[in-house]
């Protein structure tokens, strides 16, 4: 941990080399996704409820996930820079220095500059905490803090899987986006919405709905079981198979050295 | 104590002709070309050992270093590098190594070099006396100085290729890999590089392998030398025998006033200009001051010299006979 602070330091030391260039990105960042919430708005400005969710409902699922996103994002942005790294053969480098591969990768990119994502994240929090009609005792707090902390932890199991892939194809498949992205913009809306096929599908197999809908239905008091609070923890498990599919990607690499 | 035995590693590289057409059918099935890397390749390096590993583009150099390195799992064969095998016990045997890879940076391309430097040593968990130690003797040798405080980008290539080799050495590995660590430098740049390897090895006792293309730093540095060509080692000696092994002949250049001199059969004309002969001669059949002797005798020579075969010459030489 302590390491991974010295390389964060590094980072911010680099990027800030760039200053103008630094503000304008986080700026753009902040802006970019401004424009998805104002969709959200102007959609809730013509029907007032979705699925029996209110506008506020939703800003909450909206921040949640948007900033569960721009966490992992920012300190796993290593994995998805990944396949320029084999590329160049920065990964190499990474194979002859006494540390594990994966804290390796994940400390080789860190992106700041989504700093304007994450604060957008903390605006919309700070809009929808108090709007959102929920009485914030202390198992809500705890219910929206797992779903942060461990919706973080499962993009970025996503970003893993993504660089997983990168050992069998060298390029980056695009098609991983539709979790990664696409879950930050799908996940501004309870996954239930999508139907009941898809919300299986974000439950069991890309456990995104663990850290959304779920837990979401205990804030509003929708599941009074406390099961549904802590289906974020669960959802943690998905990190063992990532983690391994990694694993078998690296063997390969090592053993054809593409 | 380095120790290869019978490695090989094969490559299947995917294969298509050029055009649309063609590569629109690679995209459906695709033809795989087996690549030999490395055919039965065994060697032994002893402790302190400063080897120079040559051979031309792709015959298999970098593979074996990067199995040396734990980077790539042979196919078959046995690595044991201070009683480790590299890809298996990955983490404790890159301890003792410190790697150069003359075309790629491992310095932070924006900030200090000493930050670099430093996250080096957390990253090595260098002891702090140890790592003092370390830059403050690097420092010196290398003429660090001045350089410590500039980002790298703003380095020319000989000052950023003096940091990369003190980057490689902070946590006191005892083996270098240096891949092309003078590729591009300017003469001086070289100069410098070259006198440090030179005093790592005898000063610390650090085993070197280092691949160049560059002759000059094979004969600068290396005592042995182990010559690869398609995937195979070749030739593995020192450098004097390979060059007693290799042509003897020498070549007389001579520069004269008046007419041109007949010459014997035992000589071979390289070129002719006015007032400048250039002769190959085996020394052995006609020695050198015999030839020069029968030479001024038919003229008034102004000037004359004499050399050897060079290294560069030498290994083109060995490239032909090899077919490589």
């Amino acid at each position: 941990m302590q390491l991974y602070i010295k390389f964060f330091a590094m980072h911010l030391k680099s990027q800030m080399q760039y200053k103008l260039s630094f503000f304008l990105t986080a700026l753009g960042q902040f802006f970019a996704s401004f424009t998805v919430l104002l969709g959200v708005y102007f959609m809730f400005s013509r029907f007032h409820e979705v699925e029996g969710f209110q506008f506020e409902h939703v800003l909450l699922c909206f921040a949640a996930v948007l900033m569960a996103y721009s966490i992992a994002e920012m300190f796993g942005r290593g994995f998805d820079q990944f396949p320029q790294m084999l590329g160049n053969g920065e990964f190499d480098r990474a194979l002859v220095r006494p540390r594990s591969v994966i804290f390796q990768v994940l400390a080789a990119k860190m992106d700041f500059t989504r700093f304007g994502r994450l604060f957008q994240a903390i605006l919309v929090f700070c809009y929808a905490i108090p709007n959102s009609g929920v009485i914030w005792t202390w198992d809500k707090v705890l219910a929206l803090l797992l779903m942060v902390v461990c919706g973080s932890l499962i993009f970025f199991a996503l970003f893993i899987v993504y660089a997983g892939f990168t050992f069998f194809t060298v390029e980056g498949l695009e098609f991983m986006n539709i979790f990664t992205d696409g879950g930050r913009e799908f996940g501004r809306y309870p996954f239930s919405i999508y139907g009941k096929r898809i919300l299986k599908f974000l439950t069991f197999v890309v456990p995104l709905a663990l850290f959304q809908y779920y837990p979401l239905l205990y804030l509003l008091d929708r599941e009074k079981n406390m099961l549904y609070m802590f289906t974020p923890v669960i959802g943690l498990l998905f990190i063992i198979p990532s983690c391994a599919f990694f694993r078998i990607g690296l063997r390969k690499y090592k053993s054809t050295g593409s | 104590m380095i120790t290869l035995s019978n490695i090989n590693k094969t490559f299947r590289v995917a294969r298509r002709q050029a055009g649309f057409g063609r590569a629109v059918k690679a995209l459906f099935s695709r033809e795989y070309e087996l690549i030999h890397a490395l055919n039965d390749v065994s060697f032994t390096i002893k402790d302190g050992e400063m080897v120079g590993y040559i051979g031309p583009n792709g015959a298999g150099k970098s593979t074996t270093i990067k199995i040396m390195c734990g980077i790539l799992t042979p196919d078959s064969g046995m690595c044991k590098i201070n009683g480790r095998v590299p890809w298996r016990d990955r983490i404790a045997h890159v301890r003792e190594i410190g790697v150069v890879f003359g075309q790629r940076s491992q310095l932070w391309w924006d900030v200090p070099i000493i930050d670099s430097f430093e996250l080096l040593r957390d990253i090595y968990k260098i002891d702090r006396k140890i790592y003092k130690n370390n830059l403050d003797e690097l420092t010196v040798l290398l003429d660090l100085s001045e350089l410590l405080k500039t980002p790298a980008r703003s380095l020319s290539l000989g000052q950023r290729m003096r940091c990369e080799i003190a980057a490689s050495l902070l946590h006191s590995p005892k083996i270098l890999f240096l891949d092309e660590p003078t590729i591009g430098l300017d003469a001086v740049s070289k100069m410098t590089v070259r006198q440090f390897i030179k005093r790592i090895n005898a000063e610390r006792g650090t085993t070197v392998i280092l691949t160049t293309h560059d002759m000059q730093d094979i004969e600068a540095l290396t005592e042995r030398i182990l010559l690869i060509g398609k995937g195979r080692i070749l030739l593995d000696g020192s450098l004097t025998e390979l060059k007693k092994r290799s042509s003897r002949r020498k070549t007389l250049v001579v520069e004269y006033n008046g007419s041109a001199p007949e010459i014997t059969d035992d000589m071979t004309l390289i070129e002719k200009k006015n007032g400048r002969l250039v002769i190959s001669l085996d020394p052995e059949i006609f020695p050198v001051s015999d030839a020069i002797a029968y030479l001024a005798a038919r003229t008034e020579l102004t000037d004359v010299s004499v050399s050897g075969i060079t290294a560069e010459e030498m290994v083109a030489e060995l490239y032909r006979e090899y077919h490589i």
